[in-house]
């Protein structure tokens, strides 16, 4: 297990240098002189050199290359010109927010999308199948924000069930101590199940609109591999040696259909991340997207920069991580390394 | 399967097409040797793939499609639809889709306003239909780019091998390991905030997609029959890509195109929906949307929805669209 933990750590490397050099290189392709830029519309001649030398623009290529990875490795993301804050503790600050929009989202998906393709499998031809198939279809139609809009809509103005979609917390409530950042959790934590409650009413509808952008990719790769495993010889002799269909269908056929479905969670988090700016704009979310399309609006390019950047190692991460769960479930893969 | 993926360059090609004719008229268990064929490289055809030569043949194949799914029928009426629109649509319009009506101002949809009206007067209906020309064009802009540098790449890579399929390899990963929509973003965010840069970012971050197929598709030719042939008789390298292994990729890239034209709008309707390329007062659905959101939680639908609508049609109609595309050109993948 260590051998393919060591294995999947170094093939991770590579991606990690090509992130870090395609960041560099877009704020270098910026139009214009980046020290004109940052030096505000206002500044004199010498301002600007004086900016130049002091970004160390007028350094080689290569030199202000490593300049840029020495600050990465120190944790500086560079300031903010709108805020004047450092990027990296705004990011910091906003990224759990963020996350837990995500990884709900990603329950959400989830939760939905296995059981529709496990049972669009079970029962090939019949109405969940078809009802699988429209959902898929209709999921990877529907673009993400016009979906979000359209359950505010339904939600929030038509029924009244949902509070109105700004920020993780009603006005009236004061967000729990910060232990994880997440506020369910935290609120868990602090013994408060109003502020849970209330957080929690608040993150339904993003963590929905997620959950049906990324569930067509599972429930398509769940209905697949299930239908390819259910016709495997295994699944016949466990059948014909009388286990119940249960026994079957989630001990023998679900566990193995389930390999297929974690690989495709690389490509749904890739959908999430990008999801989450949209979502986080329709929701006025203060998490990191929202950070980002804020200083998109501004022209601020250091904060684009730096959530660029921490998309890019966290999507990384993940597939690393995804990678060690293959590991972790499917033995032959251990073996192997 | 040298012969039967040889095949598959045909309809294009007249002069294979007439020999695939020639070599129809011998016996069917008659095998051509390679070396024989090798004026136009397409070996004799398998007696079940013979067929009809040229431009007939690929339109009753065509209507065989369409009549046996109806699916994919009504994807190409809309698509028909979404055409005309885009070509014709300004010059069909009931009102200027840029001038505003104060007092016309967020009125619901009606008789004289089919979508309803906007927070400044102006007609959604208009808007919706003359935005069909620029979401159309972005996609398809954005569509061909990727389809020229990632079909070359790929091609590239699997042909030659070596040190280009490494640095081709290389670029996709790193492509890849963005999230898609945020290497989108920041690729916009640094080149500049223009109608050129998102179809230069959604060609990019589609690169990986076009050149894995490509490359796939062009190594598995690399030492196929007629390719040998076209060796054996003296063609360079670069004229054995030019001319036999571009052509058989080319139609499973053009599947690929429309299968991706879906994910180009949404993606650019994403990025102008947060701000970016399209500016107001430009009529685009992503932005029209963004505008829409502001009036959602105060009750007026119909800002928001009509232009989500035509772009989730839009979508829908490509995604099919693309289904089909693959029953005719590739009828191997059916599925």
């Amino acid at each position: 297990m260590g051998n393919l933990l060591l294995k999947r750590l170094l093939a991770a490397i590579p991606s990690l240098i090509g992130v870090v050099i395609v960041t560099f290189l877009l704020t270098r392709a910026m139009p214009g002189d980046p020290a004109a830029y940052f030096a505000g519309p206002a500044a004199t001649k010498e301002a600007i050199e004086q900016i130049r030398a002091k970004l160390g623009l007028d350094q080689p290529l290569l030199v202000q290359f490593t300049r840029y990875v020495g600050d990465l490795a120190r944790g500086d993301l560079g300031t903010s010109l709108t805020t004047g804050q450092p990027v990296a503790a705004e990011i910091r600050a906003r990224l759990p927010a963020s996350a837990e929009l995500t990884l709900l989202g990603l329950i959400v998906s989830v939760a939905i999308a296995v059981p529709l393709g496990i049972m669009a499998a079970t029962r090939s031809g019949s109405m969940i199948d078809h009802t699988c198939r429209i959902v898929t279809t209709a999921g990877v139609s529907l673009p993400v924000f016009f979906t979000g809009l359209i359950l505010v809509y339904v939600f929030y103005y038509l029924l009244g069930w949902a509070p109105a979609p700004l920020g993780r917390l009603d006005v009236f409530y004061s967000a729990p101590p910060t232990v994880t950042g997440f506020y369910l959790l935290d609120s868990l934590i602090a013994g408060d199940p109003e502020v849970f409650l209330a957080s929690l009413k608040q993150l339904i509808l993003p963590a929905l609109t997620l959950g049906i952008f990324s569930l067509a990719p599972i429930a398509r790769m769940t209905r697949a591999s299930m239908l390819a495993v259910l016709s495997s010889d295994f699944v016949r002799t466990a059948r014909a040696s009388g286990l119940s269909p249960y026994t079957v269908i989630v001990t023998y056929a679900f566990r193995n259909a389930m390999l297929p479905v974690i690989t495709t969670l690389g490509m749904v988090f890739s959908f999430l991340l990008g999801a989450n700016v949209l979502v986080e704009k329709v929701f006025a979310w203060p998490g990191i997207g929202s950070f980002a399309v804020e200083a998109l609006i501004a022209s601020d390019f250091a904060p684009v920069q730096g959530f660029v950047l921490t998309m890019a190692i966290l999507y990384v991460a993940l597939n690393l991580l995804i990678d060690i769960l293959y590991g972790l479930i499917d033995p032959r893969v251990r073996l192997e390394a | 399967m040298s012969s039967v993926a040889a095949n598959r360059a045909d309809p294009e090609t007249r002069v294979g097409a007439t020999l695939v004719q020639a070599a129809s008229s011998l016996t069917a268990d008659t095998v051509l040797p390679p070396a024989e064929a090798s004026a136009t490289f397409v070996p004799a055809p398998k007696p079940q793939l013979k067929r009809r030569a040229g431009f007939s043949a690929t339109l009753s194949h065509i209507r065989y499609v369409l009549s046996e799914n109806p699916v994919t029928g009504f994807a190409f009426a809309l698509f028909l639809l979404i055409l005309l629109a885009a070509l014709f649509g300004p010059a069909l319009v009931p009102y200027d889709p840029l001038a505003s009506d104060t007092a016309a101002a967020l009125k619901p949809p009606s008789a004289k306003h089919w979508f309803g009206t906007d927070q400044l007067g102006r007609d959604i209906f208009s808007r919706v239909v003359v935005a069909t020309r620029l979401d159309f064009g972005i996609a398809v802009a954005s569509v061909a780019l990727v389809f020229v540098m990632g079909g070359l790449a790929g091609v590239a890579a699997g042909f030659f091998g070596g040190w280009t399929d490494r640095i081709v390899g290389r670029l996709a990963d790193t492509i890849m390991a963005f999230p898609l929509f945020v290497l989108a973003m920041g690729i916009v965010a640094a080149l500049g905030n223009t109608v050129q840069n998102i179809v230069l970012a959604t060609a990019i971050v589609n690169f990986p997609l076009y050149a894995r197929v490509a490359r796939a598709e062009a190594n598995v030719r690399r030492e196929a029959g007629f390719v040998e042939a076209a060796r054996l008789s003296g063609n360079g390298e670069f004229r054995i890509v030019a001319f036999q292994v571009l052509p058989n990729v080319f139609p499973i890239l053009v599947v690929q195109m429309s299968l991706t034209m879906g994910y180009a709008i949404l993606n650019a309707a994403g990025l102008s929906f947060i701000g970016l390329g399209v500016r107001p007062p430009t009529a685009e659905w992503g932005i029209m949307v963004a505008e829409g959101a502001a009036f959602i939680v105060s009750g007026e639908w119909w800002i928001a929805l009509f232009p989500g609508v035509a772009l989730m049609v839009a979508v829908f109609c490509f995604n099919l669209l693309g289904d089909g595309v693959r029953d005719i050109v590739d009828p191997r993948r059916r599925t």
